[in-house]
């Protein structure tokens, strides 16, 4: 199959080009020509059985496997004109501008306050006022104010799962990126904090383009725009969600998504 | 007898063997602390603190000068040993994980972390009293601060090494530079447990007698000139206990059941610190 059949062209703007995606852990291949568009201002999200390269994928994004030795990525990931893989390419700005939220809530051993000034510091130097707008602008936007504003002191680990994981997507839009990367997001939370959080990614694609990492199928069904079916490394269907969950191309695409398999 | 009763016995037996064996450890600890007690607390008085060691055949006296020195002396380890330490710790446990310098690093800190106090004490001794012209208290630092650097490299690196990879990777994730996340993010993760590597690497070198001997030597008054020869309490210790003199025995006695309180308080105040380290 040619490089130009196996690309699936988007109606939108792409902010993201993935073209002839490689990624190895040592000798091993975990992503296998990988080719795709990331939608500017829409959810694209990626499903698949375990160890199918979905996550490795989203890494690749924001260049994370650069601090494991022995992972390389090969091939390019085109933003803003660069390609992202490029050894030149300063990976703590491809960073700032392209973030992410993990499987596991990870607040920052420190107060609320700070887990969100930390990574605004870093790019951009602020007065008090300045910076106490835009730490409350964060928490808005991640629909946490209310629940902290009061306890903006207090350590980011005093909050609930839920809580701490909305405190760790308002650390990411702090800083302003153009992408959000969310590596299941949801996993390790309860389904009254996973509705919150699945409002929000609809609420943050209006500003955001978001890329999503999820097993749970239905998720993908009721939060994205765009959807990628990986298996074994390869990208098997990319397409609009309510085509791809309605009608697939591919079997093994039909077979995952109606349970016979994954 | 069957297999059920034999297997109950067989546990029995063991349970009773491991009783003797920690009441042996045990007792001898306690023995140890009962001595000290017993031959020390009468020693301690306002004397003890106030006054300086006596001279010989005259009555009385105290430990000032001994008490003075020792803590300077490892006021001083303290502050050399607890930023060389964590800085190489970080070092050791953020950056260099594939290194050849690090790995060597961490090769020395080991063989430095079994190195027997007296080499150390003798090198310095080379090092700077011969040179130098002559047995200072930053000598004595000196050798203290190679004994303490290696056990706050290794805890440092120990606890760094805890902290879950997914905390690192999102600190990195904000687009933080490597030392903002080591310092600001991890290091700040594992606080509690690398003051505990402090205190207990100050705890290790407080009761260090060789180092000193061949370093800080000793005074018989009252300095806090750390480039002259300076009173501490293990030299004393060893000095007075061997000497015919009651009183210098009794001081002595004093002077250990000082340092073994000290260092028994170091050690429970870093458990406990450690214990609250989910704390901010």
């Amino acid at each position: 199959m040619s490089e130009q059949q196996h690309i699936v062209q988007i109606a939108e703007e792409s902010v993201l080009q993935v073209r002839k995606l490689d990624f190895y852990y040592g000798s091993f291949q975990g992503l296998k020509n990988v080719n795709l568009d990331i939608a500017r201002n829409h959810v694209t999200a990626f499903i698949g059985p375990s160890g199918c390269g979905k996550s490795t994928l989203l890494r690749t994004f924001n260049r994370m496997y650069d601090l494991y030795p022995g992972q390389r990525a090969e091939g390019q990931i085109n933003f803003q004109g660069k390609n992202l893989l490029d050894k030149k390419q300063d990976v703590n700005l491809v960073r700032a501008k392209i973030g992410m939220v993990f499987q596991k809530p990870t607040p920052f051993p420190m107060t609320i306050y700070e887990n969100i000034a930390f990574g605004i510091r870093l790019y951009e130097k602020l007065g008090k006022a300045d910076m106490d707008a835009r730490v409350e602008w964060a928490l808005r936007k991640a629909a946490i104010w209310e629940e902290t504003k009061d306890k903006l002191q207090q350590s980011g680990l005093s909050l609930s799962g839920g809580q701490q994981q909305r405190l760790c997507i308002a650390r990411t839009i702090a800083v302003k990126p153009d992408i959000v990367l969310l590596d299941e997001p949801t996993s390790a939370l309860d389904p009254i904090s996973t509705a919150k959080v699945e409002e929000l990614v609809d609420e943050l694609k209006n500003d955001y383009t978001i890329a999503i990492v999820t097993h749970n199928m239905q998720q993908a069904a009721r939060i994205s725009d765009y959807t990628a079916f990986m298996y074994l490394g390869e990208l098997i269907e990319f397409g609009r969600t309510d085509e791809l969950f309605v009608k697939p191309k591919v079997k093994q695409t039909e077979d995952y998504i109606t349970g016979r398999f994954g | 007898m069957n297999l059920y009763s034999r297997r109950v016995f067989v546990n029995r037996m063991g349970i009773a063997l491991s009783m003797v064996a920690m009441a042996f450890g045990l007792a001898a600890l306690m023995w140890i602390l009962w001595t000290l007690f017993y031959n020390g607390f009468s020693a301690l008085s306002w004397d003890f603190f106030t006054q300086d060691t006596p001279a010989p055949g005259t009555e009385g006296g105290g430990l000032r000068n001994a008490i003075v020195g020792s803590l300077m002396i490892i006021g001083v380890t303290t502050l050399v040993s607890t930023p060389i330490g964590i800085l190489a710790g970080i070092y050791l446990a953020e950056f260099g994980a594939t290194s050849k310098f690090a790995a060597t690093t961490r090769f020395v800190t080991d063989i430095m972390l079994s190195a027997p106090s007296i080499v150390i004490g003798l090198f310095v001794y080379a090092l700077m009293v011969a040179t130098l012209g002559g047995f200072s208290g930053w000598a004595g630092s000196v050798a203290l601060s190679l004994i303490a650097i290696p056990v706050v490299v290794r805890t440092t690196e120990n606890m760094l090494l805890l902290v879950p990879s997914a905390l690192r990777e999102a600190a990195f994730a904000v687009g933080a530079p490597r030392w903002q996340v080591s310092l600001k993010i991890t290091l700040r993760a594992v606080k509690a447990g690398v003051v505990t590597g402090i205190l207990l690497a100050i705890a290790r070198v407080t009761g260090e007698t060789a180092p000193l001997l061949f370093t800080a030597l000793n005074n018989q008054f009252f300095s806090a000139d750390m480039s002259q020869p300076m009173g501490n309490l293990p030299v004393v210790i060893f000095q007075f206990a061997m000497s015919p003199y009651d009183n210098w025995v009794s001081l002595a006695w004093g002077g250990a059941l000082l340092i073994a309180l000290l260092v028994l308080s170091i050690n429970i105040g870093a458990r406990i610190l450690f214990r609250s380290k989910d704390k901010l």
